[in-house]
């Protein structure tokens, strides 16, 4: 059974330890897929490759994203003093966020698909919407929890004495949103110097 | 038991529902039953490898055959892979660690008993999936570790693997975070990690490395099914992608799988031997951290598999000597489990028969390991038959034979009999013996030059290669004839087996030291653990020479005094939802072989609505933080 | 219920956590060196930094990383084991990953 905090073994959360277990995992995911982009950045098969990055538009979604953690933390920080409808108000501030980062996604794999940057066109394609496209996966998952946060807090599932479940999708939110600094860095401002 | 008597208090709170049949398996989150349900699984999947590869042996058996269809044998060893390493050996040890892990440290339950369930579910339907590959134009036939390109080409039909496996995979991570959370937060006071049964240990390892090995394999299937199906181009030549990438991604994942295989045994086998060498583990704290630094330098060791690919001359030599490093905390285990029987008072019964056979048949697959990784050595072996002795060793001879060892040492716990042993023992010489005659010649055969994966034994090379071949196929039937009798052991002994009685081995560690079979709680009071081995210290104190003098029943009040928690046993409720959820994978994984976008779509939201019925369901006993009386306060 | 407490070993991180979350003033300010940081790294697009500039991008999203795990995440307040898991996972990608890349590029010079 889940027990209380109190009363396991290390006087943790079963479930936020769970988070954190999970978590760890998931840098070896993303890693994976940052390297296949690393090896094939210059593979372009005479298609498209970095020059076709839009620095400044990425760089506003990328702030978006990075604003969305304010709000989660505010979010967990309102439940954590029993304030529902601040919290409700935060997460839906949060959700928001992410779907504007999400839109901005959808946005530029467009732009890029006609400007001839096929998922088929090259290994660097293939990589770069790998890479992007599965951390936009996380982040619709994310938007997705966020959605079920409010409305279970809505019809009064969550209460407020469950501040766990808002920080646990906190976590998941922020290391989302931590891989999204590593990878703005790495994807599209580093390889941008190099040329 | 002494031990148990006071606690009878906590019954009339328990939760009333104990419903039996068909659904009641279907929506258990009983941690006990989800082993139990892995177990049988695991049977019928073993089952149906063993017959693949007899098919194997059988087109094998002389030279120059042609019994079954290159086709058909190419999906036969692709298939008998992939199902002996993720559909037996991998859940074979998630059946015991479901099964025994809560009973070990003193829990309830598992930290996360629906995920549990779920785990199970996805199991079953990632074997269910790759199977119905064989009616849907043929089986996956790229062999288990999928080389691309050719894995990506559609007359391999590897879709299915790829989605398949990763299915299965997701499948292990749930259950590696349920493990960790479990074993790191649930034990009962007093269960100090330096106390724990080296099962747990192992356990707690082997969830370590499915947690940072699972997801690297997602990522290889995931570019190796788009590569398959929407024409990705990762691992093209033609546009410049490397397979190489592939390998290195694939043996990321497949060197940790390795240990992720054997480490279960050989906690399995560390319980065995204590308890009927009827002496502590040797060198406990050594075989802790030997299994911990197993599992370290494993993630490690990767491009060994890839000697003979295109990795250079540096790398080659860094890896060859990482490899061989591995053979010192392996040494060490091996060793202890000598000194563990040496001087013991020592039982041979079925399971311990089965534990000196996982050593002794392990360590020489082991040394064949340590010649694999002599780069010369190497590239004369690769991919011959010695490499496939070589791994039927440590997978057969090692954890097959360590699990087994385990079904015989626990059997009594989950049915209250024991099984036959004098069919036991049959069962183990005759293992042993078909064992041998399968594999052992394919050392010689191998370095002979019989190459692996091959439909047809070539007949240049030569009679004496033939007759080896010849022996391993009579071998197999050998292993046949055993297998049935173990089955028959395991199926009679369950009404007409000896009744066990809660302690039938005089055993050590604190599962044996609850009812037989357990019950639904697993423990009426949660024991207050004070010594590793705490069982048998409640049983037996030391005389002044190290002997051991049994304590008479009722003596150790001292204990009994101490164990804490009774009131409030709060169970985990019966729920459908996982099952129901995870049913959804099934379209989603049609969808993702096919390119079919309506079955993805249909599988996604199957899947997301599963998951919302999934959290919005009503538990009986309230919220997890919210029972009763945990309000804000807490935080 | 109080029997969480008895293990010597592991009680070290016990009642970590729950203690002193930051207020909503400083999270903030945090949130506004994150952003200042973010233009930081926006501008090396914008302005030549030569040789600077990749080690710069590195440095700021060290920090970047750093910043919102210990804060938003809560590593600087909860149990150490948390952020151990994390850099564990991290730690791993990271040496592995680059000696996959490393043998690439070994294998390439020759
Ligand atoms: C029941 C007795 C078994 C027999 C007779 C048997 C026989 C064989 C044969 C003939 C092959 C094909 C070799 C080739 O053509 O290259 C093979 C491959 C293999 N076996 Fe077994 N095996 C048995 C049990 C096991 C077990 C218990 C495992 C444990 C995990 C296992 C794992 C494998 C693997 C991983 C392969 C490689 C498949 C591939 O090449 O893709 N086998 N086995
Ligand atoms: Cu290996």
């Amino acid at each position: 059974m889940t027990a209380v905090a109190h009363s396991t073994t290390m006087g943790l959360d079963n479930r936020k330890l769970g988070m954190w277990v999970f978590l760890a995992s998931e840098f070896l995911f993303f890693g994976a897929f940052m390297s296949a982009y690393l090896l094939y950045i210059d593979t372009t098969n005479r298609g498209p490759g970095i020059e076709i990055f839009d620095i400044p538009f990425t760089s506003v979604s990328s702030f978006v994203l990075l604003m969305s953690s304010l709000t989660m933390v505010l979010a967990h920080n309102s439940h954590l003093r029993g304030d529902m409808r601040r919290m409700r108000l935060w997460v839906l501030a949060t959700a928001g966020q992410g779907m504007v980062f999400l839109g901005g996604q959808v946005y530029e794999f467009t732009v890029f698909f006609r400007e001839g940057l096929d998922l088929t066109q090259s290994p660097f394609a293939s990589s770069f919407y790998f890479l992007a496209g599965f951390h936009g996966a996380h982040v619709a998952i994310g938007v997705l929890l966020l959605l079920g946060l409010y409305s279970l807090s809505l019809t009064g599932k969550i209460k407020p004495g469950q501040d766990v479940k808002t920080e646990i999708i906190g976590l998941y939110w922020h290391f989302v949103d931590i891989i999204w600094v590593i990878l703005f860095t790495v994807v599209y401002l580093i390889p941008e110097l190099r040329v | 038991m002494a031990t148990m008597t006071a606690a009878e208090t906590g019954q009339s709170r328990l939760r009333p529902s104990k419903p039996t049949g068909f659904l009641s398996w279907v929506a258990t989150t009983d941690h006990k039953r989800i082993g139990i349900l892995y177990f049988w699984t695991v049977l019928v999947f073993f089952f149906i490898g063993g017959v693949e590869s007899s098919l194997m042996r059988a087109q094998l058996a002389q030279a120059e055959l042609s019994l079954i269809t290159p086709e058909i044998y190419n999906q036969m060893f692709t298939m008998h892979g992939i199902t002996m390493v993720f559909l037996v050996v991998m859940p074979f040890a998630a059946a015991f660690f479901n099964y025994l892990l809560p009973l070990m440290i003193g829990a309830r339950d598992v930290a996360f008993p629906r995920l549990n369930a779920f785990s199970y579910w996805f199991y079953l339907f990632g074997g269910i999936f790759l199977y119905s590959s064989f009616f849907l134009g043929g089986a996956p036939n790229g062999s288990w570790v999928g080389y691309a390109p050719l894995s990506s080409d559609a007359v391999s039909n590897m879709a299915f693997y790829a989605v398949g496996l990763q299915i299965l995979g997701v499948s292990s991570l749930a259950s590696a975070v349920n493990f960790i959370v479990t074993i790191l937060n649930m034990r009962a006071p007093g269960m100090t990690f330096m106390r724990m049964p080296m099962m747990v240990w192992m356990a707690l390892t082997t969830s370590f490395l499915l947690l940072f090995a699972v997801p690297i394999i997602a990522v290889a299937l995931f570019m190796l099914q788009f590569d398959a199906v929407f024409d990705a181009q990762f691992f093209q030549p033609a546009s410049g992608g490397d397979p190489i990438l592939y390998q290195h991604l694939f043996w990321l994942f497949g060197h940790p799988e390795v240990y992720i295989m054997i480490l279960p045994a050989m906690g399995i086998v560390s319980e065995v031997m204590p308890t009927f060498s009827r002496k502590p583990l040797f060198g406990y704290a050594a075989m802790a951290f030997a299994g911990a630094a197993i599992g370290f330098i494993g993630f490690g060791v990767w491009a060994h598999h890839m000697f003979t690919s295109a990795i250079g001359p540096v790398p080659r030599a860094a890896f060859a000597v990482a490899t061989m490093f591995i053979a010192v905390p392996t040494g060490i285990k091996i060793f202890n489990w000598v000194f563990t029987m040496w001087g013991g008072r020592i039982r041979f019964t079925t399971a311990m028969l089965f534990s000196v056979g996982f050593v002794s048949m392990f360590t020489i697959g082991g040394l064949s390991g340590v010649v694999h990784s002599i780069v010369p050595h190497n590239a004369q072996q690769h991919d011959t038959y010695f490499v496939v002795a070589h791994f039927h060793y440590v997978l057969f001879g090692g954890a097959l034979f360590g699990l087994i060892s385990g079904v015989y040492y626990w059997y009594p716990k989950v049915t209250g009999r024991l099984m036959s042993e004098k069919l036991g023992k049959f069962h183990f010489w005759t293992w042993l013996l078909g064992f041998n005659l399968t594999f052992g010649p394919m050392h010689m055969s191998g370095l002979l030059g019989q190459p692996r994966r091959t439909s047809v034994l070539p007949g240049e090379l030569g009679t004496t290669v033939e007759t080896y071949n010849l022996l391993s196929s009579l071998g197999v039937i050998v292993l046949a004839v055993s297998a049935s009798v173990f089955l028959y052991n395991l199926l009679r002994s369950m009404k007409h087996g000896e009744a066990s009685g809660d302690d039938p081995w005089d055993a050590r560690t604190i599962e044996w030291m609850t009812a037989t079979p357990p019950k639904v709680h697993n423990f009426d009071v949660i024991p207050v653990i004070t010594a590793r081995d705490e069982f048998w210290h409640r049983k037996y104190a030391e005389s002044d020479q190290h002997i051991p003098v049994a304590v008479p029943v009722g003596a150790s009040v001292d204990h009994d005094e101490h164990d804490g928690d009774v009131g409030h046993i709060h169970m985990p409720d019966p729920s459908l939802w996982p099952a129901i959820h995870t049913l959804g994978v099934m379209p989603l994984g049609y969808g993702l072989v096919y390119a079919n976008w309506l079955l993805i779509g249909i599988g996604l939201v199957w899947m997301v609505a599963g998951v919302f019925g999934w959290i919005i369901e009503p538990l009986a006993e309230g919220d997890d933080d919210e029972p009763a009386l945990v309000g804000a306060a807490t935080h | 219920m109080s029997t969480s407490g008895t293990q010597a070993a592991d009680a070290v991180e016990h009642e970590a956590h729950g203690g002193h979350h930051p207020t909503p003033t400083e999270y903030v300010r945090i949130a506004l060196i994150l952003a200042v940081l973010t233009a930081l790294e926006v501008s090396t697009y914008y302005f030549d930094f030569g040789r600077a500039g990749i080690p710069l991008l590195i440095i700021l999203m060290v920090i970047k990383f750093i910043m919102v795990a210990g804060s938003f995440m809560h590593l600087r307040y909860d149990t150490k084991l948390f952020g151990r898991f994390m850099y564990t996972g991290l730690g791993f990608a990271i040496v592995l990953y680059t000696a996959t890349l490393l043998i690439f590029v070994v294998d390439a010079n020759q």
